[in-house]
């Protein structure tokens, strides 16, 4: 769901909680554990594995865009239905679910499109 | 998706623009999990703590709380979540005018829209478990994990946004945890061990939520010993569904559906063992430091028993570094007429209500207080407060209270 966006693909094996993983003040991911501790998430397309922890994330998406601090889109290999209701409120670009490990298949900062509507990622 | 003639209705407007816009979002939501239908819900939960809403989602509430044109209060039961204060704690807490003011505005809100302010995550153990079959709109996936696991009832993880629009059309779109055929083990793990305190069952909740790993999972437990309390398998569940995403799991023998281990798993699955280690080692990582700035009970919400343990572990101690015990408002007032209360406090801990620790501005709250070594035995808030700048560290109550007396947590 969502819209066509284009932008860099910012890529790691690693799930996903706007509460858990994010300081959302500063734009990065905030949990020292994570894959992408440090690594600003704001205008990236972010190439994750899963959704984990809670259901904050629902509400969370709607009120980074209100800000701009904000993923561009979220691709992961599969979602659970928080980030769905939080794209679906907060008009981000969502795809899951591929027929290989997505997080693989991309490379970490490669220019991607992606096309919610045709189900479609494309390197650029 | 297919709809009745009544859901065509409300789609077209015919109800009032608020249940119109929230059957659109449902729609989006049912259409992207492929639901075919939409089905009856009898009560809805909403997670709605002003940190997560910003002012851009309280601000979409008032939008909806101003409409006067058509239905614009809920259908069916639908209650909340734990706020981001307790407005009577909220300057101890160092928590901003501007922060409770927004507290203020979603509740107003909510109100306009029939919302019930329950402000609590145990709701299955305060306001009315559900039974089982029973399709509900349940937010906080404590509580959606305990109602599809221990009661047997049905429910999505129903994030805020989409619990309220359950809330106003008395429905959600079927997919997910509403089918049988959902909610199938999908992996068969076999412990050695049986917890006995409530950060023991957390960390094995944790242990398994991690092996499960996503929200598709549904893990199939064997080798339970005894009944479980609604306090273990709240922590239980609590930890499973933070680490792993966990919505339904089944414990052979004892929770509805899993009599036996073929009433819900093939013989095929695949086979993990989990043991006494694996749960000590997952506290152990955690223990990072031996000092605490604040110990905290919370995350969920505690029961009066266990209001009642920890007045008792209060007793004759003198505590030399904040401790917060957090519950709901409807426990606060059995708490306070019990006594537990006045002897938590008089070791100078605080109860709090109708909030949960990390809902609450967390980080925030360690920047004004100079909190950052925390002390639990939450396995749940341990798994979520790393990222808000906390290094927590998960103990039993026993050893929570202790360092609540020395500043220092014992290692184990």
């Amino acid at each position: 769901m969502g819209p066509v966006v284009r932008g860099p693909a910012l890529v790691a094996n690693d799930g996903f909680s706007a509460r858990y993983d994010l300081d959302r003040i500063k734009g990065v991911f905030s949990r020292p554990a994570h894959k992408l501790a440090g690594q600003s998430y704001v205008g990236k397309i972010l190439v994750l594995d899963t959704a984990k922890g809670g259901v904050a994330t629902a509400w969370m998406l709607h009120e980074m865009k209100s800000r701009g601090i904000v993923p561009l889109a979220l691709v992961f290999n599969s979602v659970n239905p928080i980030l769905a209701q939080g794209a679906a409120l907060g008009d981000v670009a969502m795809l899951a679910g591929f027929d290989e490990d997505i997080t693989s298949a991309v490379p970490d900062g490669a220019e991607v499109e992606v096309d919610p509507a045709q189900s479609l990622l494309k390197l650029i | 998706m297919k709809l009745n003639d009544e859901e065509r209705d409300i789609l077209a407007g015919k109800a009032g623009p608020v249940p119109q816009q929230a059957l659109q979002h449902q729609i989006k939501v049912g259409d992207f999990f492929g639901a075919a239908d939409f089905v009856p819900v009898t009560q809805a939960h909403i997670m709605a703590d002003t940190e997560s809403l910003g002012e851009a989602g309280v601000q979409w509430l008032e939008g909806l709380a101003a409409t006067t044109e058509g239905q614009h209060r809920v259908r069916v039961p639908t209650i909340t979540d734990p706020r981001g204060t307790d407005f009577a704690k909220a300057d101890w807490l160092g928590q901003t005018k501007g922060m409770v003011d927004l507290e203020r505005r979603a509740i107003a809100a909510f109100e306009k829209l029939g919302v019930a302010m329950t402000n609590t995550c145990i709701n299955y153990q305060t306001i009315q478990p559900p039974t089982r079959n029973e399709h509900t709109a349940f937010g906080d996936t404590g509580v959606v994990i305990y109602a599809n696991s221990v009661c047997g009832a049905r429910s999505n993880f129903e994030g805020g946004p989409s619990a309220l629009s359950a809330g106003l059309t008395g429905r959600t779109p079927r997919y997910g945890f509403h089918l049988p055929e959902q909610r199938r083990g999908t992996l068969r793990i076999q412990i050695d061990y049986t917890p006995t305190t409530l950060n023991g069952w957390g960390g094995l909740g944790g242990v398994i939520g991690r092996l499960a790993g996503n929200y598709w999972a549904v893990p199939v437990i064997e080798g339970i010993e005894g009944a479980p309390r609604s306090d273990q398998l709240k922590h239980f569940g609590a930890s499973m569904a933070s680490f792993g995403s966990i919505a339904l799991y089944h414990l052979v023998g004892l929770t509805p559906e899993a009599t036996k281990l073929s009433d819900v798993a093939a013989s095929d699955l695949p086979v993990h063992r989990v043991t006494r280690a694996d749960v000590e080692a997952l506290q152990k990582s955690y223990h990072t430091d031996d000092t605490v700035d604040v110990v905290v009970f919370s995350a969920p919400q505690l029961s009066l028993y266990e209001l009642g343990d920890l007045a008792s572990l209060c007793d004759g101690r003198k505590f030399s570094v904040p401790m917060l015990a957090v519950t709901s408002p409807q426990v606060k007032p059995d708490s306070d007429r019990m006594g537990y209360t006045a002897r938590i406090e008089a070791a100078g801990g605080s109860v709090l209500s109708g909030m949960c620790f990390y809902q609450s501005y967390a980080r925030e709250i360690s920047e004004a207080r100079g909190w950052k070594r925390l002390a639990t035995n939450s396995a749940k808030l341990v798994n979520i407060l790393g990222g808000y700048g906390y290094r927590p560290m998960l103990a039993s109550m026993e050893a929570c209270v202790d360092a609540a007396v020395s500043g220092k947590l014992v290692r184990t």
